[in-house]
């Protein structure tokens, strides 16, 4: 990935920055600048969600590209944002056995992958089982 | 007065106990872990790094208090393994918690102190004005070279503390410094694993500036180690700060509450940070916690601390992130193999 193709979505990576129409509360990840439903009425506007969700579907990655081989297992999943929107993201589980449809998950900040070993590192969102910590 | 606004933690859910590193290398594993006081260290997931601990901390102050982002004026991170050597981790934090654009930004980078050195640059700025709010974070995945004696205890973690003057939880009354050119611990440019002077790093290095900075302190404020609650310090392992601790005339009931290395291990740059952040997830308002944190090379950094009435109350939720002793909890062991792994010591082609 280019250099200032991953800056460009910063915003959505870091802190899932999407958008809302203000005239139906229709929300969009990734952001959409056209509201589908209210077309021109629509007002949309930046939407930062709050990163809590449900786990829709996933599939367990045992082969992957060479930006992801060195993660394999992994989860990718279709997370229900608690919002509305459905996200392609990896859940990290310590063993891929636990992912489970219907799951709750929360997000957190990771390494994405690394251009290389002399390139940018790519920051952004992942999900891991929501979970109460012990008291 | 300027303090400490909110706090945030985080330590990776992963750890290898000393026994499995003494296993690979040979070693009597009893005396390590006698000798250092210490049984397993933390290590970070394959897709975690200093940036990641950074943002997690932060992330985790900020959900105990609210806090408008855009008011952070000056974001410090500090540590020794910065994931960049020429971009800084700050901006990335600063980002990740949505403080951009209108705030200054730094990495620091001395040894195990450069957190603490963050938050005194912070409580410059406020106590001038120049800024609401100061941010600054101790985060490391340190460092130690396979088979070295700092492999037993080089661990993964870090913590955030939010400085101003509006309503503090509590109250940095004084802070002082001692610094001198001692070099028992460096890392030279491009050298991927730090060195260091052995025994050395101990009396000319780790109790002669913690106790410089710490006895300074008593000079200034004509208090003493019976005048606090609770005390901290640098904890590169638990003989250490243990025994500078009676040096000082602190007991051992004073730091038992942020005396985390044992299941810990040495987070360099988060340790006195954590072991802080432990102390106030259990403290009350009135408790007076005395700090001293140490970074080779060498320096150290004493705190007067006084706890208030706003650790107590409904503006601050210490429930709204994870207890330092919560994240020690439910951890995933792992062997060697999975450890080198998971730090990178494993060469890909």
């Amino acid at each position: 990935m280019s250099v200032p193709r991953f800056w460009r979505k910063i915003p959505q990576r870091y802190n899932l920055i999407g958008t809302q129409c203000t005239s139906c509360e229709r929300r969009f990840y990734p952001p959409r600048s056209f509201c589908p439903d209210c077309r021109r009425s629509g007002v949309i506007e930046p939407y930062r969600f709050q990163g809590k969700g449900e786990v829709v579907t996933f599939t367990v990655i045992r082969s992957a590209s060479d930006a992801f081989e060195q993660q394999t297992p992994f989860v990718l999943a279709i997370i229900r944002l608690d919002e509305g929107p459905r996200v392609t993201v990896q859940v990290v589980v310590e063993d891929v056995s636990e992912a489970r449809i219907g799951m709750r998950v929360r997000s957190v900040f990771r390494r994405i992958g690394t251009e290389g070993e002399s390139g940018v590192i790519h920051y952004g969102t992942k999900f891991v089982p929501d979970v109460p910590y012990a008291e | 007065m300027t303090g400490i606004i909110t706090y945030g933690a985080y330590i990776p859910r992963y750890r290898i106990r000393l026994e499995e590193i003494a296993r690979v290398w040979g070693d009597n594993a009893q005396d390590i872990i006698g000798g250092l006081g210490v049984r397993e260290k933390s290590l970070p997931d394959v897709d975690e790094d200093t940036a990641t601990i950074a943002v997690e901390a932060a992330r985790g102050a900020l959900a105990r208090r609210e806090i408008d982002p855009a008011e952070i004026g000056a974001v410090y991170v500090g540590s020794e393994s910065h994931p960049y050597a020429v971009k800084p981790t700050a901006c990335t934090v600063g980002e990740a918690i949505g403080a951009t654009p209108n705030m200054t930004a730094a990495d620091y980078e001395f040894a195990c102190k450069a957190g603490t050195a963050g938050i005194q640059a912070c409580m410059g700025l406020v106590g001038a004005g120049m800024v609401t709010y100061g941010l600054a974070i101790g985060s490391d995945v340190a460092q130690g070279a396979p088979s070295d004696a700092l492999e037993y205890t080089a661990a993964a973690g870090g913590a955030a503390f939010l400085i101003g003057n509006r309503d503090p939880i509590a109250e940095i009354h004084r802070t002082v410094s001692f610094t001198t050119d001692t070099p028992d611990f460096w890392r030279r440019e491009g050298q991927t694993y730090p060195s260091h002077g052995g025994r050395f790093t101990g009396d000319p290095g780790y109790f002669k500036h913690v106790q410089g900075a710490a006895r300074l302190m008593f000079e200034q404020t004509g208090k003493s180690a019976t005048d606090y609650d609770y005390a901290v310090f640098h904890q590169p392992n638990a003989k250490f700060p243990r025994r500078v601790a009676h040096l000082l005339g602190f007991t051992p009931e004073q730091i038992e509450p942020g005396l985390v290395v044992p299941t810990l291990g040495n987070t360099y740059s988060g340790a006195t940070m954590i072991g802080l952040a432990a102390t106030l997830d259990m403290a009350k308002p009135g408790d007076r916690i005395f700090v001293t944190s140490f970074g080779s090379g060498a320096g150290a950094d004493s705190f007067d601390i006084e706890v208030t009435d706003a650790i107590e109350a409904e503006t601050f939720r210490r429930g709204g992130a994870p207890t330092v002793r919560q994240l020690l909890s439910n951890p995933i062991y792992v062997d060697y193999a999975r450890y080198a792994r998971h730090k990178g010591k494993i060469v890909m082609q």
